[in-house]
């Protein structure tokens, strides 16, 4: 009698803890998702503001060839800064996992560093470089490689350059996680029965280390998506992102239900994308993602 | 060992290439001359500037107090939250979980805009309640999960042995449980200033046009032209972050030695 007394003020407790976090997110996380849905389907007013008139242009508007060309476009940069946060963020992460563990903190801190950084500070070191007669030109003319500066701030490889910098560390911790866990002594018996290195790496290695890999292709393709500052601070008005669009239609077009409707498609692909993810590696959580 | 060699060498190379864009500006920030692709000599002259711009300070206050405010709350919301949803069983449990982990699995762009958008449904004036709302969604995540890990590694026989002895569920939490996740609570709180203090994306949606933060600021500056003062307001920025990063770092080693 007294344990089952006891269980009951044990789940009271527990429920009035967790209340403030149920409160928290129905309010203000799930009914602002809610009002976006709703807000997609209504139609804009005149002048300002909403009129509720329910339909279905603002997704019919998607699909006009201008906004599915800034999806592309968006998409296709996306996945180039994907390959290239590939290739210079796994071989890091892998070559980490093989420090002592000495080194291993070292360098896990001063990956920290520039990754709690804001993100805008580091891109306006990245100005500094790209500048006009900035620090790259100086460099590359110095040594004599270029005649004339490069002028490549407001182009598309710096805003490449750009977002493959902010994001790297996410892909580098995910792959790091991955092959921290991995059991070597299956590489080494590989290469016992004599496989090669490179048949042994893509054989073993790569297999056991594809969550890791996957988990940092979901968390740097999605923001690769929406990261508007830095195409807008890299790329001038060049490289329009599916972020740069939504920013504009809500700041500037003040079109907030095409907006809207534009954030719904990007959560889907988006959802879509970590459902791949789990439907390919059967992990419900992302590798080195906390 | 030729291989080893190499490894060592990638990783010092890319990590040099990931600080010569914070070590320029620090070094920038310290150059008399005003055009930053050429060197002036050695001068404090632009934390000068920065020292007697007024509008900066209030920038620097709105950031500071902005910061405090929703890690705290986030600290409160995420401790209790992570801490009860350890001990009941519902059947929403998983749902809620995973809505309130959201804010930092979407697209910022897209939180700044539902953010926006409910606000001006509800009538909320936008200033620095609704920068604090904001942020504390995006920072409750990170409290949260920090303390989840942290109790997951827990011994359950030590609240067990405090409730068989008596001890009421509020008192286990206080006597036994709070002391126990401290650190991940902490480090929590940590990783959330940092990231308050440097959002931008999120920022920019839902302030108010009298309250501006830092980022805020250095983000209009720097697409109106860049001033050196900049620079200086930048390597200020970096250098609470570098302190944010060490003290977490001290907090978090010592996990797993007082256990």
């Amino acid at each position: 009698m007294r344990r089952e007394n006891r269980k009951r003020q044990h789940d009271g407790h527990g429920f009035l803890m967790i209340a403030p976090m149920y409160l928290f997110t129905l309010l203000f996380v799930f009914a602002p998702l809610c009002y976006m849905v709703i807000l997609s389907f209504l139609t804009r007013a005149e002048v300002w503001g909403v009129v509720h008139e329910v339909t279905l242009d603002n997704y019919r508007n998607i699909m006009t060839p201008v906004y599915l060309r800034t999806f592309y476009e968006s998409l296709k940069l996306a996945g180039i800064c994907v390959v290239l946060i590939i290739l210079t963020g796994y071989p890091f992460g892998y070559f980490m996992a093989k420090l002592s563990s000495v080194w291993k903190r070292r360098v896990s801190m001063l990956l920290m560093i520039p990754f709690w950084t804001s993100a805008l500070i580091r891109m306006y070191g990245w100005i500094i470089i790209f500048r006009s007669n900035g620090v790259l030109d100086k460099l590359l003319m110095g040594l004599h490689i270029t005649k004339e500066p490069l002028k490549l701030l407001y182009t598309y490889p710096a805003v490449v350059v750009g977002m493959v910098y902010a994001l790297v560390p996410f892909m580098i911790f995910a792959v790091y996680s991955s092959a921290e866990k991995m059991d070597w002594s299956l590489v080494e018996a590989a290469r016992d029965l004599g496989a090669s290195p490179a048949k042994a790496f893509f054989t073993v290695t790569l297999k056991l280390t594809m969550p890791g890999l996957l988990s940092g292709v979901v968390l740097t393709f999605i923001p690769s998506m929406g990261l508007f500052f830095i195409a807008d601070i890299l790329g001038g008005n060049k490289v329009v992102l599916v972020g740069s669009l939504i920013q504009e239609q809500l700041m500037k077009a003040r079109n907030w239900p095409f907006a809207a409707a534009l954030s719904v498609v990007l959560m889907l692909l988006t959802s879509l994308i970590i459902w791949l993810y789990r439907k390919i590696t059967k992990v419900r959580e992302l590798e080195g993602f906390y | 060992m030729r291989k080893i060699a190499f490894s060592k060498l990638y990783i010092g190379l890319i990590l040099i290439i990931m600080y010569l864009p914070i070590l320029l500006i620090v070094i920038y920030s310290f150059n008399e001359s005003k055009i930053s692709s050429v060197w002036g000599g050695f001068s404090l002259k632009w934390y000068e500037m920065l020292r007697n711009d007024r509008a900066m300070h209030e920038a620097i206050k709105n950031s500071v107090l902005l910061g405090v405010l929703s890690c705290c709350a986030a600290a409160v919301v995420g401790t209790l939250g992570a801490v009860g949803m350890s001990r009941v069983k519902l059947r929403t449990k998983g749902a809620v979980e995973y809505i309130s982990m959201l804010p930092i699995m979407i697209p910022e762009i897209i939180l700044g805009m539902i953010f926006m958008t409910f606000f001006a449904l509800i009538g909320l004036p936008f200033g620095m309640t609704t920068l604090v709302i904001a942020h504390t969604a995006f920072c409750i995540p990170y409290v949260y999960m920090m303390v989840k890990a942290r109790l997951a590694g827990m011994d359950a026989s030590l609240l067990e042995a405090a409730r068989d002895l008596g001890a009421s569920p509020w008192r286990v939490f206080f006597d036994i449980t709070l002391p126990l996740i401290a650190p991940a609570v902490i480090s929590g709180m940590l990783l959330s200033f940092a990231m308050s203090l440097d959002d931008v994306v999120i920022s920019i949606f839902v302030t108010g046009a009298e309250t501006n933060t830092l980022p805020i600021k250095i983000y209009t500056q720097m697409k109106t032209g860049v001033t050196p003062e900049i620079n200086a307001l930048c390597t200020i920025m970096l250098g609470v972050t570098l302190a944010i990063v060490i003290l977490s770092g001290i907090i978090g080693g010592r996990k797993r030695g007082d256990v």
